[in-house]
């Protein structure tokens, strides 16, 4: 490396001065406080704007509870499907080769960049009472949309891709030599599944049930179109806010989004202890790999 | 979603040989299992309704899809949806790339709560965001009665959109590009030193190259998800036809009405208006690495 051309020139050359760097530090700041802090603190000061008893009410409610009850069937139905999925999904993707493994790849992308609004149309259009599906299934006395069913439906599509976007790379990353390993020394397909697969990507597929829990609980214009607002009954915890904030009942609205917030805080608390746990056992693995090499090549 | 993932196609899989398909030999168990249940769910979740949309738009017969597709008011409701979520994600672009470069280059009090923070917005469900938003931009919030008097109104206005697609639209752009900027390469700002370039003349000639292409990226996605945005938007949008009214919205109004074909035409519209744009974002993506330059 070369030596810096004067001992006083050199460090102003390779970094912003400092007036600047403090500059740009406060402008970032400012913007975020701007548009992510100032929201994030209105929530919690509107739902006590009106006290303690009133914030404890607002989940006494009978539709709130019955909001927060559903939701957690939501979540408990899409989540495990989800992750089913995405573990099937990053087998094939990350350890065989096929054709038409790219379209695929974006298949499972597209509820990504499909606005919920239009998700939302597709599965009026698929179970509505003018499309054949929809005839059958009334004569069969079977409701979809406007119920239940129709709302797992929707958070399915919008929480798709997570487990399987998360997964895909870290298997692709570990590589598949413990897994032959394994079938070399005798296990069958499941023993090498259980013994090797899932404890090297638990902690990445433990991020993606995290992230899709995070969104199914809070998913909003998907379900709203196919949920059809009963209350009581097909209202999830998000459409709940929607209906006492456009009551004018701002504390209870912005005290039940408080309890949505603080699971997001959480996730997030979640999110960097699992990122952490990931690179620290890719670490792990990669001096593994080293040792392996430096020692496991003498026969 | 919220790290830059490589294209899980192009990585070579070691576990099969490079033969015809139907003689690949495959050391790994699983491929007839994986393949079969994947391609189930993706049919199932994924594949029916998208066909269905298409396959209904199809049905209906042409003048009508078109008259539904360019009636005047669909026409401002596209207008403002493209119009805002531009801006917001060119604000993004520029503000997104300046937090991932201070949170990777320089050291302040807070800075790890701040990187997590950055991730709120994927986290916290889009009608709490637009509720909050409101509670601060509306004419008697927290900024919005200082702002108001000024002649600056931000909630039911254009502007209060374009806030609530900057909230949304942010992490894409800070982690698409934090990775660009700790990936640089030391030895590149050291050559510009040595040959006796300033501070700013490294900054735009050599450093900020480099970053265009993730900027670039982190730009396409909080665009893309502006487009499609609804929940956070219409707590703030106001929601007036011809005015504040976006066109996740129209459908919903379409929908409402009973207007199915109406609906469907706007949807189909806006499901391909996306794919378009994710398509042409991978073919820029490919030629951009073809040409020889990072993504």
């Amino acid at each position: 490396m070369a030596e810096p051309l004067s001992p006083g020139l050199a460090p102003r050359r390779y970094t912003e001065p400092r007036w600047l760097r403090w500059l740009l530090i406060c402008i970032a700041l400012g913007f975020l406080t701007l548009v992510l802090a100032l929201p994030l603190a209105a929530v919690f000061q509107e739902a006590f704007r009106q006290g303690w008893r009133v914030y404890l009410e607002s989940f006494l409610d009978p539709s709130a509870l019955a909001a927060i009850r559903l939701t957690l069937w939501v979540t408990a139905i899409a989540v495990p499907v989800n992750a089913l999925f995405g573990i099937a999904a990053a087998w094939l993707m990350a350890r065989f080769r096929f054709r038409g493994k790219t379209l695929l790849v974006a298949l499972i992308d597209l509820p990504f960049s499909v606005s919920p609004i239009v998700a939302g149309l597709m599965l009026v259009l698929l179970f509505g009472s003018q499309s054949l599906l929809g005839n059958w299934l009334r004569e069969a006395n079977l409701q979809v949309l406007f119920a239940v069913p129709g709302i797992v439906l929707a958070t399915l599509f919008v929480t798709f891709p997570f487990v399987a976007r998360e997964l895909i790379p870290l298997m692709q990353q570990q590589g598949t030599e413990e897994e032959e390993a394994a079938l070399l020394l005798g296990a069958n397909g499941w023993q090498m599944f259980w013994r090797i697969t899932m404890p090297n990507i638990r902690w990445g597929l433990l991020y993606g049930v995290v992230l899709s829990a995070a969104r199914a609980m809070g998913e909003f214009g998907a379900v709203s179109v196919v949920s059809g607002h009963i209350r009581g009954a097909t209202n999830t915890i998000p459409l709940h806010v929607e209906i006492l904030y456009n009551d004018y009942r701002f504390s209870s609205a912005f005290a039940v989004a408080s309890l949505l917030t603080l699971l997001a805080l959480l996730s997030l608390v979640l999110k960097a202890w699992l990122e952490w746990k990931i690179t620290r056992d890719q670490d792990a693995h990669t001096r593994d790999a080293l040792d392996g090499a430096a020692t496991g090549t003498q026969p | 979603m919220t790290r830059s993932n490589p294209s899980p196609a192009s990585a070579p899989s070691p576990a099969t040989t490079k033969r015809g398909f139907a003689t690949q030999r495959r050391v790994l168990p699983g491929f007839a299992l994986t393949l079969g249940y994947t391609l189930f769910c993706v049919s199932l979740v994924v594949l029916l309704p998208t066909v269905v949309l298409l396959w209904k738009t199809a049905t209906y017969p042409i003048d009508a899809l078109w008259s539904a597709v360019s009636s005047p008011r669909a026409l401002a409701s596209y207008r403002l949806t493209v119009g805002a979520a531009l801006a917001a994600a060119s604000v993004n672009a520029i503000m997104g790339s300046l937090v991932a470069w201070c949170l990777v280059r320089y050291s302040f009090p807070g800075k790890r709560l701040v990187d997590s923070l950055v991730d709120l917005p994927f986290a916290l469900p889009t009608a709490i965001s637009g509720i909050a938003l409101t509670a601060v931009y509306a004419p008697t919030g927290w900024l919005g009665r200082y702002l108001e008097p000024l002649g600056v109104p931000v909630a039911f206005t254009p502007l209060g959109i374009t806030l609530a697609l900057l909230f949304v639209g942010l992490p894409f752009v800070v982690r698409a590009v934090q990775p660009a900027v700790s990936d640089l390469d030391p030895a590149m700002e050291e050559a510009a030193v040595i040959l006796g370039a300033s501070r700013a003349q490294t900054l735009f000639r050599v450093l900020l190259p480099q970053l265009l292409p993730a900027m670039f990226t982190g730009f396409t996605m909080a665009f893309a998800r502006g487009l499609g945005e609804y929940g956070s938007v219409i707590f703030i949008a106001g929601n007036m036809p011809m005015k504040t009214e976006i066109t996740s919205l129209l459908i919903i109004t379409r929908l409402e009405q009973f207007d199915y074909a109406g609906a469907t035409a706007i949807g189909a519209a806006m499901l391909l208006a996306s794919l378009g744009l994710l398509l042409s974002m991978n073919a820029l993506q490919w030629w951009w690495t073809a040409r020889g330059g990072r993504v």
